[in-house]
């Protein structure tokens, strides 16, 4: 299964163990990535925030790249994924979009290029059976949070991925895995997102939320899909903590590393050591390790 | 020899004050066959019409055409006018000059005498094509079926046959009743469901004009108005109806269990069981998916206890077919399905109920004995959060329209709360207050004054559980802030949407349904219980969401409809049908599948050609079904197909005089 | 009398509302006020308006008012209320459309520190084609003045490998300069 990798900025930066471990795992659960030559930036939230013509070319030349490959793109990245989907459902909505939005993006785009997220990917292109064949490592008695947070789900009519009210595609992938998926109260509840520079105090609160009920929930850990919710859960975790007087302790992954983990692969190669909340005595009480 | 009358109608001002009458007339004198013209004031009233008898005598006139208001206005009267005088009533034409002329050009008198003229030209040319035409009568078979036993279907029987006609209800259920069966107390009045219920039950079930078939489905329906032909299904229940006295031994004995339908699912029954202790029939109805004996063949314990040996294990499914008249269709609703909103938990938390589940709860016949419990642990509800427009007046859900109910139950709901939970709280998540009944908006003010129900405007955006606690999160509108309650049930208004197998039995019957799979009445406003297929009308909420007054009363009104129609010996058809050109038919049938009343079939006709005898196919038209429409002209590449009244030649020659 | 004069809002009421339903690719009268996106959006507790008040304020020609408003700066676009909304309004795409309206005729902008980061965001990929972290944190602060900002996190995050000095360009950073002004050029164009 060959696709159009589309990385993303982060995942080359600030979410380099998204794409560390995805790499690791890729070839195994028989992905084949061809990254998309010279692909440029999404244009994440802001671009839509401030010029609707570009939130919808920077993805669109990224398309046109992935049409001339000949191959679906996939795209690890929640975000990344939501704007390049946009995109690609403004090209085949009419003819008249899709030229003006190639006439913009400088090159041409005719939508046949379908947009993926991985995790879509793993659960229906490689699927429950070979995953949990791949997990040499079962993670039994692993409590496991599903954090699927809002852009990888919404708006449905765009993304058509999973159910956004109860989604249970990141679940399966935890139970394929052999852990437990806890059944919680805020898995598509939004982290705040881009506000963490601009207002990192509704982040802060929102973070505080969530994890207080993954606790509750009596999860040992969260994972997640998208660098952004990755980042402000992990990033602010600390914050939230002192904002809320409670603990959490909660390590906070990419799906793509628990796989990893499940797999045998050297937690190194995942790189679990440069989050802020550190996992690696947790996983090493849970035998993950 | 043609010899026409045209009479030209003033209509006080509405017409003569645009149109230029006299000049009209002077023209029409010119027109070919045109032997007399009249003008008049006012042509329908009785100088009006007494001047077209005199005329028709006077002159000798075989054919007339009236210059005049819209044919849907004055062309029945016009059509008696002058069959009073001997006259064929179809060889009369309306040129309509209000509607089509001086209402709509107003502001432009010289050009609309110039159109009326070309209006009364068109009917003057087709009115020389018109043929004789008789009308012809049908026999009306004096039996009604209604299908459905919900109160709609109980009431229109029981009117029907008061009414001195043979009625035969069929009921898909064990027993008859309904939803309303289902309610504990109903709004406005707080009256006893069952109470008011079970008697009109039980006057029906002993009527000796009504006869019964519960357990029951309608199959197929043949036929047409006053002669239908209808196929009914009686399933195999088991049990013998005429000999089993309603004990009860066989399902207190059965060790069989399943989840009680009536009861949602929230209780349990017997593979033996009656649906509720007063369901009529009370004879109870063996579930074949769940009876030991059904499926492993042993058992039998309800057979060994039966006092009076009922129970026959070998009794299969029957087929019957008998005629009727009329037909009237309550079928009923169902709740919305629920599930639909992931963000509202429905199916995944047990404490998340819906409306019916909540009158089950506080039901004395109900699964918990009338105690208003919490599915899940039993327990005694303190908050309890009602949520309207569940499943209605919501496009994204598919379901755009308002389901009339739900504000008078919900507030229903929230006054028993208060009376059977002392203590308890109810908060009511609203949109709006629809309380349009008699009575209803008072009682809905008794639901906030006298048992403080906390009404909280705006829609709920998610709930989600947390301490054993369902966490329901909205906004209050009206102060503008967002809000959570804590609480220990939900209630959703579910709304009344058409039954799954709608459309299944709107296709059997031949009526017409819309978007939401409710049946199609014949005019929004003043057909509401008759449909557009002759002899089949509508009572209750398979028509549109109602509550129980209305269903009362449409019921009642179908019966006086289908009464209408059953009290006539025969009806007379409309002879504006089609005929077959058979020396043209090529016999494709392409005709058949394009006609809407299906009374178009294949008929092998006999004819000489040279000196042999030969057979071939050609199409035949079923007079009593055929309503008219013309589609079959279109359709037919023969041209075979010419509708009385409106044929070929006639309309090219309007089209002829218009024109050329 | 200090009550709000809708007569007069309401001549001015279709030209914004039809510029905002054409940009939204929506229809801001289906919106019946039932308060679900308001419920369900997750920075309502601090905004000035709720999302479901942007909307009144639209549909009564007060739209004004809610190109002033930090709710439209505040939204984090996680798009709970177009997903949830029973009369199918993207509400999420009128909060793009307001901001971009916000920009487009330089009105006063309420939250001046998130549009401040968009521009940062934006102009970071402007130059290279990609995101350089870096970049746009150092121009944002710029921006606003927030010199201290996260600082120790940052650093943290660069000693763990987490963030690039150098910025890593695009060879097609041509095609992106040409890209951003083409679309600046039309948004002048629909002024």
């Amino acid at each position: 299964m060959r696709y159009a990798y589309y990385p993303g900025c982060t995942l080359h930066s600030s979410a380099k163990e998204y794409r560390l471990s995805t790499e690791a795992i890729a070839e195994r659960l028989g992905i084949d990535l061809a990254e998309i030559p010279d692909w440029n930036c999404c244009g994440a939230s802001s671009a839509h925030a401030l010029n609707h013509d570009l939130s919808l070319a920077l993805p669109a030349r990224n398309l046109a790249l992935a049409e001339e490959m000949g191959l679906d793109v996939v795209a690890p990245c929640a975000a990344c994924f939501n704007r390049l989907a946009y995109a690609q459902h403004a090209v085949v909505t009419d003819k008249a979009t899709a030229a003006r939005i190639g006439q913009i993006a400088g090159r041409p785009v005719t939508g046949e290029s379908r947009v993926r997220s991985l995790l879509d990917v793993v659960v229906s292109d490689v699927g429950a059976e070979a995953l949990a064949e791949a997990a040499s490592n079962k993670l039994e008695g692993l409590k496991v949070a599903a954090y699927y947070g809002c852009l990888l789900v919404r708006p449905p009519k765009v993304v058509d991925f999973d159910d956004p009210e109860q989604p249970t595609s990141l679940d399966s992938v935890i139970e394929a895995v052999g852990a437990e998926a806890v059944d919680w109260s805020h898995k598509t509840e939004c982290c705040g997102a881009g506000l963490a520079v601009g207002r990192t105090d509704i982040v802060v609160k929102l973070v505080g939320e969530i994890l207080a009920a993954a606790k509750e929930a009596g999860a040992d850990l969260v994972i997640t899909a998208c660098p952004m919710c990755q980042a402000n859960l992990d990033t602010r975790q600390r914050a939230a903590e002192s904002a809320s007087s409670e603990t959490f302790n909660l390590p906070i992954l990419y799906f793509t590393q628990l796989i990893g983990l499940a797999m045998g692969v050297d937690p190194r190669r995942l790189s679990l050591q440069s989050h802020t909340v550190d996992g690696w005595d947790l996983l090493v009480s849970k035998k993950v390790i | 020899m043609k010899r026409i009358g045209v009479f030209l109608c003033w209509c006080g001002s509405n017409i003569g004050g645009v149109v230029d009458i006299p000049k009209v007339a002077e023209a029409a004198a010119k027109m070919p066959n045109v032997v007399y013209v009249e003008e008049n004031k006012y042509t329908c009233s009785e100088p009006g019409q007494e001047a077209i008898k005199k005329a028709i005598k006077e002159h000798n006139l075989n054919r007339v055409v009236v210059g005049a208001c819209s044919p849907r206005m004055h062309e029945t009267t016009f059509r008696r006018t002058v069959e009073s005088v001997g006259f064929n009533p179809y060889m009369l034409e309306i040129a309509n000059l209000r509607e089509h002329c001086s209402w709509v050009h107003a502001g432009n008198p010289e050009k609309a005498t110039v159109k009326a003229v070309d209006l009364v030209r068109t009917a003057v040319a087709k009115v020389g094509l018109n043929a004789p035409l008789h009308r012809s009568t049908i026999p009306v078979e004096k039996r009604a079926l209604v299908l459905g036993g919900g109160i709609a279907g109980i009431q229109a029987a029981l009117d029907l046959a008061d009414s001195g006609h043979d009625v035969v209800l069929v009921e898909k259920e064990p027993t008859i009743g309904g939803r309303m069966a289902q309610l504990d107390k109903t709004f406005p009045t707080l009256d006893c469901s069952a109470c008011i219920l079970t008697p009109k039950m039980v006057d029906l079930a002993q009527h000796p004009k009504i006869t019964l078939y519960s357990y029951s489905e309608v199959e197929k329906v043949d036929g047409y108005v006053g002669n239908f032909d209808v196929t009914i299904r009686r399933k195999g229940r088991s049990v013998n109806e005429d000999k089993c006295t309603g004990c009860g031994i066989c399902y207190s004995k059965c060790p069989g269990k399943a989840k009680n339908e009536f009861d949602l699912g929230l209780g349990d029954r017997k593979a033996i069981y009656v649906p509720f202790p007063q369901a009529v029939p009370n004879v109870p109805v063996i579930d074949r998916d769940v009876c030991l004996y059904y499926q492993k063949g042993i058992c039998k314990v309800c057979e060994k206890v039966c006092p009076t040996g009922s129970i026959e294990f070998d009794k299969e499914d029957e087929l019957i077919t008998e005629r009727f008249g009329a037909i009237v269709a309550a079928t009923g609703f169902q709740q919305f399905q629920s599930e639909a909103y992931g963000e509202y938990g429905y199916g995944k938390y047990k404490d998340v109920i819906t409306g019916l589940e909540f009158e089950r709860l506080v039901n004395a016949s109900g699964p918990t004995g009338g105690k208003i419990k919490r599915p899940s642990d039993g327990e005694i509800p303190k908050n309890v959060v009602f949520i309207k427009c569940v499943g209605s007046r919501d496009e994204a859900k598919g379901k755009a329209y308002c389901s009339k109910a739900c504000c008078m139950y919900t507030a229903k709901h929230a006054i028993l709360l208060d009376e059977k939970i002392p203590g308890s709280q109810a908060f009511v998540f609203y949109m709006d207050v629809r309380t349009a009944g008699k009575d209803y908006e008072e009682f809905y003010q008794r639901a906030t004054e006298q048992h403080g129900a906390q009404y909280i405007r705006g829609r709920v955006a998610r709930i989600y559980e947390k301490g054993g606690k369902l966490m329901v999160v909205g906004e209050d509108t009206l102060l503008g802030e967002k809000v959570i309650v804590e609480a220990d049930m939900v209630v959703l208004a579910a709304a009344m949407v058409a039954r799954p197998d709608a459309g299944n039995v709107a296709r059997t019957l031949g009526i017409s349904y819309n978007q939401d799979s409710f049946f199609t009445e014949a005019h929004a406003k003043l057909r509401p219980v008759e449909t557009n297929t002759a002899g089949i009308f509508l009572a209750g909420a398979c028509q549109g969401p109602k509550d129980i007054p209305e269903t009362v009363a449409q019921a009642s009104a179908a019966a006086a409809k289908a009464g209408i129609l059953l009290s006539r010996d025969e009806l007379e058809t409309d002879p504006m049908t089609i005929e077959v050109n058979t020396d043209l038919c090529s016999g494709c049938l392409w005709c058949k599948p394009i006609c809407p009343y299906g009374a178009i079939d294949a008929v092998e006709i006999e004819e000489r050609v040279g000196r042999e005898m030969r057979k071939r196919q050609v199409a035949q038209v079923n007079a009593s079904l055929c309503q008219g429409c013309g589609a079959c002209t279109v359709a037919c590449r023969d041209g075979a197909m010419n509708l009385k009244g409106y044929t070929n030649e006639q309309i090219l020659a309007e089209v002829e005089a218009l024109c050329l | 009398m200090g009550a709000l004069n809708l007569t007069k809002a309401n001549e001015g009421k279709q030209e914004m509302a039809a510029a905002i339903n054409s940009a939204a690719g929506t229809n801001i009268f289906s919106c019946y006020q039932c308060g679900k996106c308001s419920a369900g959006c997750p920075i309502s507790y601090t905004m000035d308006y709720q999302p479901r008040q942007i909307m009144r304020l639209l549909q009564l020609g007060l739209g004004d008012k809610a190109l002033e408003s930090s709710t439209i700066w505040l939204c984090a676009s996680c798009q709970t209320c177009t997903t949830r909304c029973p009369r199918e309004v993207d509400i999420a795409a009128v909060m793009d459309a307001l901001r971009q309206k916000v920009v487009d005729e330089k009105r006063p902008v309420k939250e001046r520190a998130l549009l401040a980061f968009h521009r940062a965001f934006l102009e970071a990929i402007r130059t290279n084609g990609r995101l350089h972290e870096i970049e746009m944190v150092v121009r944002f602060k710029l921006k606003t003045g927030r010199l201290l900002q996260d600082l120790l996190l940052g650093a943290g995050m660069f000693l763990n490998g987490k963030l690039s000095i150098l910025p890593v360009g695009i060879k097609g950073k041509k095609e992106i300069h040409e890209m951003f002004a083409r679309a600046e050029r039309l948004e002048e164009g629909s002024q």
